[in-house]
């Protein structure tokens, strides 16, 4: 089955698209062609973009950019719809939603506590969470009819969908209350079994981690506490928005072994979730160009291998890519039988890097078959 | 080639500690295991470790998922034997503890409610501590002889982005009790990393942005005195056009007259649509192979020894890791 991009991208009815996938495979330039050719095709698109290529970024006009978007004003570029475009800044992202939630007094204390520089900077899922709240906030403005997400690169595709359940989990508070005094945390069946075992082990941690962290957790903790039930419903709320109708997730995988797998695993969680999967997008493939087998290239080669360098060298590239295109069609092939209901797009690889306006739109043509 | 050195140096051969690291996708694992059979040639005994939970090296050498033990994998030419350990960081904090309080079954409950992975995510420095001071074990491991367990251990490491914190235990360890029995082993652990027994290799692609993220690990790895080892370039695929041809036809310059006359005295008469399908093809191939062009001259400027490891067009299975590690040891791995 074949995806058709310009009918996902065209239909009203289509609000948010996810680009999800391993790292490494092309998302972050993938969204940014997707947007550029919903705007182009009339739509008011805004990308979320997480950790663009510094060139990619500047094609975007996205150098002095703060965390909100900024319209993508660039000589000769007059699109129908418009294009908007931001990156992420997550450790911004956090702050600014602490002082949501927080009274100003309280805000500024928690924002000065050495365990929130840590966690809002290097718990592994707080970019995760921080960009499921932009995409919340960027949804709830209502300032735009079509929103593309790019996703953190992470080393697995589904690190995505667990991160803002990890971080929820992290900084539920009932942990840190054992820790600091397991005494009082009270009204919990397993204290009873464990709680010998806790008081030594809590003893250890704080030994371990030391005592003035332990002391920074928990001050945190209880003034994190009182907006903890607005940070849980806000995640409770994107994980709904993202499981609804107008949103559609877009697997991007390059046509290598590890990317299909991370890509098969996500389109099996996204099923399992009810989450929409519009399709994957197979992402630089090198199909052949020249009809030409590669036992005849190679042999024709031989022959002239002394006599006409120039034609040797064109035909032993040519056998090259033949090989390539043939390996890359075998593991798509065993990807369409596991999931054959998931449309697919091949999108053939540009010989360089994408860093401008043309090249995106290029990359967009490919993307909907109609160059 | 440009760069100045090839090969592995004597330096590289004295080192016992092999960290691998490189860019997400550049295949840092494949490469750290095919180094590991690559040093166990000759009878020795090698030790590969991962630390980042992904049972790669299980997928790799298609076995089951690997348990916190040290289990063998594969052998060497030469009688040499290669065993993997996957790192877990909640066993090993838990066998921490159990040397020094018995927690016993409360030990097994606290893992199951996510206390330990609470108290490494309450200091995550805590972490990497308990990852590198495994990893010491095991390099200092003896046997009953003196002689060391093992002749190299072999790390699959954090990418190049989050490498150099996770080897920089000193600053890990202003996060945690200045006193203590984490300290005391945390102090053996930096004079290792920062000795000559440890160096940390570079796994590339001839690509902008791995070779941009190579060239800044290395200038980190210094800054904090530690010692990059070599560049592992993968994947490298073979120029096909000569040298002198490379730049015009990266410009769409490709003389289709004389490729078409070529073809024909191998006999091959190809319709219009296939030969500029073949030229297309080239253009492409011309434009590559300018791009990693650049790139190696980009990697020169990192200043070291630079192993290259071709491009395998079917895919990594055990025996395709046998051959990398023979390219390897073509190149001076000992």
């Amino acid at each position: 089955m074949s995806l058709d991009i310009d009918a996902l991208l065209d239909d009203p009815e289509t609000k948010i698209v996810v680009c999800c996938g391993s790292g490494g495979v092309g998302k972050t330039t993938t969204a940014a062609a997707l947007a550029l050719r919903a705007a182009e095709r009339g739509r008011q698109t805004v990308v979320l973009t997480i950790d663009p290529a510094r060139r990619l970024a500047q094609a975007l006009g996205l150098r002095e950019l703060g965390n909100h978007p900024r319209q993508v004003k660039i000589d000769g570029f007059d699109p129908k719809g418009e294009l908007w475009a931001m990156m992420l800044d997550m450790r911004r992202t956090f702050d600014d939603m602490v002082r949501a939630h927080a009274g100003p007094e309280r805000a500024e204390q928690l924002l000065a506590n050495p365990f929130y520089q840590t966690i809002s900077t290097s718990f592994s899922g707080t970019q995760e969470y921080m960009a499921m709240e932009k995409l919340g906030q960027l949804a709830a403005s209502g300032d735009w009819d079509l929103i593309i997400v790019d996703t953190p690169p992470s080393r697995s595709a589904l690190d995505f969908l667990d991160a803002p359940t990890r971080l929820s989990s992290a900084l539920d508070g009932r942990m840190i209350r054992l820790l600091t005094g397991p005494a009082k945390a009270g009204g919990w069946g397993l204290r009873k079994v464990v709680s010998t075992g806790f008081s030594i082990f809590a003893k250890a941690v704080s030994t371990i981690i030391g005592g003035q962290l332990l002391a920074d957790a928990s001050a945190f903790m209880q003034a994190f506490d009182s907006m903890f039930g607005g940070f849980r419903e806000r995640a409770r709320k994107t994980a709904e928005l993202l499981s609804s109708k107008g949103t559609a997730f877009l697997v991007v995988a390059a046509p290598e072994p590890d990317a299909l797998r991370e890509a098969s695993y996500f389109v099996e969680r996204l099923a399992g979730e009810s989450m929409p999967l519009s399709g994957l997008i197979a992402n630089r493939t090198h199909p052949v160009l020249a009809d030409l087998s590669a036992t005849a290239a190679l042999s024709a080669a031989e022959t002239v291998a002394d006599s006409a360098p120039l034609a040797t060298a064109v035909l032993r590239l040519h056998a090259d890519r033949v090989a390539q295109a043939s390996r890359e069609k075998r593991l798509l092939a065993r990807f369409t039988k596991a999931h054959p209901d998931v449309p697919i797009v091949e999108v053939p690889a540009l010989p360089s890097d994408v860093h401008d306006m043309a090249g995106l739109r290029d990359i967009g043509d490919r993307l909907a078959k109609s160059s | 080639m440009t760069s100045p050195l090839a090969g592995w140096t004597d330096e590289l051969a004295r080192a016992r500690l092999h960290f691998v690291t490189g860019k997400g996708g550049t295949g840092k694992t494949t490469l750290a295991a095919s180094l590991g059979l690559a040093l166990a040639r000759g009878g020795r005994r090698v030790l590969l470790i991962e630390v980042e939970g992904r049972q790669g090296f299980a997928q790799l050498f298609d076995t089951e998922p690997l348990p916190y033990a040290e289990q063998r994998m594969a052998s060497a030419p030469g009688g040499g034997e290669l065993r993997a350990l996957h790192i877990d960081v909640e066993a090993a904090l838990l066998e921490y503890f159990e040397m020094f309080y018995n927690l016993g079954f409360a030990g097994r409950t606290l893992r199951r409610m996510g206390a330990i992975e609470f108290a490494t995510t309450l200091a995550p420095g805590l972490r990497d501590v308990l990852l590198t001071g495994k990893i010491k074990e095991c390099v200092g491991r003896t046997e009953s002889d003196g002689r060391h367990t093992y002749d190299a251990v072999v790390v699959d490491a954090p990418p190049t982005g989050r490498v150099v914190k996770f080897l920089d235990v000193t600053k890990a360890l202003t996060d945690l009790a200045r006193t203590g029995p984490i300290r005391a082993q945390a102090e053996g652990v930096v004079r290792l990393l920062h000795s000559g027994e440890t160096v940390v290799h570079l796994v590339t692609l001839l690509e902008e942005m791995p070779v941009r993220e190579t060239v800044e690990a290395v200038a980190e790895l210094d800054g904090a005195d530690l010692r990059p080892g070599a560049v592992l370039v993968n994947r490298v695929r073979p120029p096909r056009l000569p040298a002198r041809s490379v730049s015009a036809a990266a410009d769409g310059r490709v003389d289709a007259s004389r490729v078409r006359s070529g073809l024909a005295s191998a006999g091959l008469e190809l319709p219009d649509a296939t030969l500029d399908g073949l030229v297309e093809e080239t253009v492409e191939h011309a434009i590559r192979v300018a791009a990693e062009q650049r790139s190696r001259e980009r990697l020169a400027e990192a200043d070291l020894p630079t192993l290259e490891v071709p491009e395998l067009t079917d895919g990594v299975d055990v025996a395709a890791l046998y051959d990398i590690a023979d390219a390897l040891v073509e190149q001076g791995v000992r």
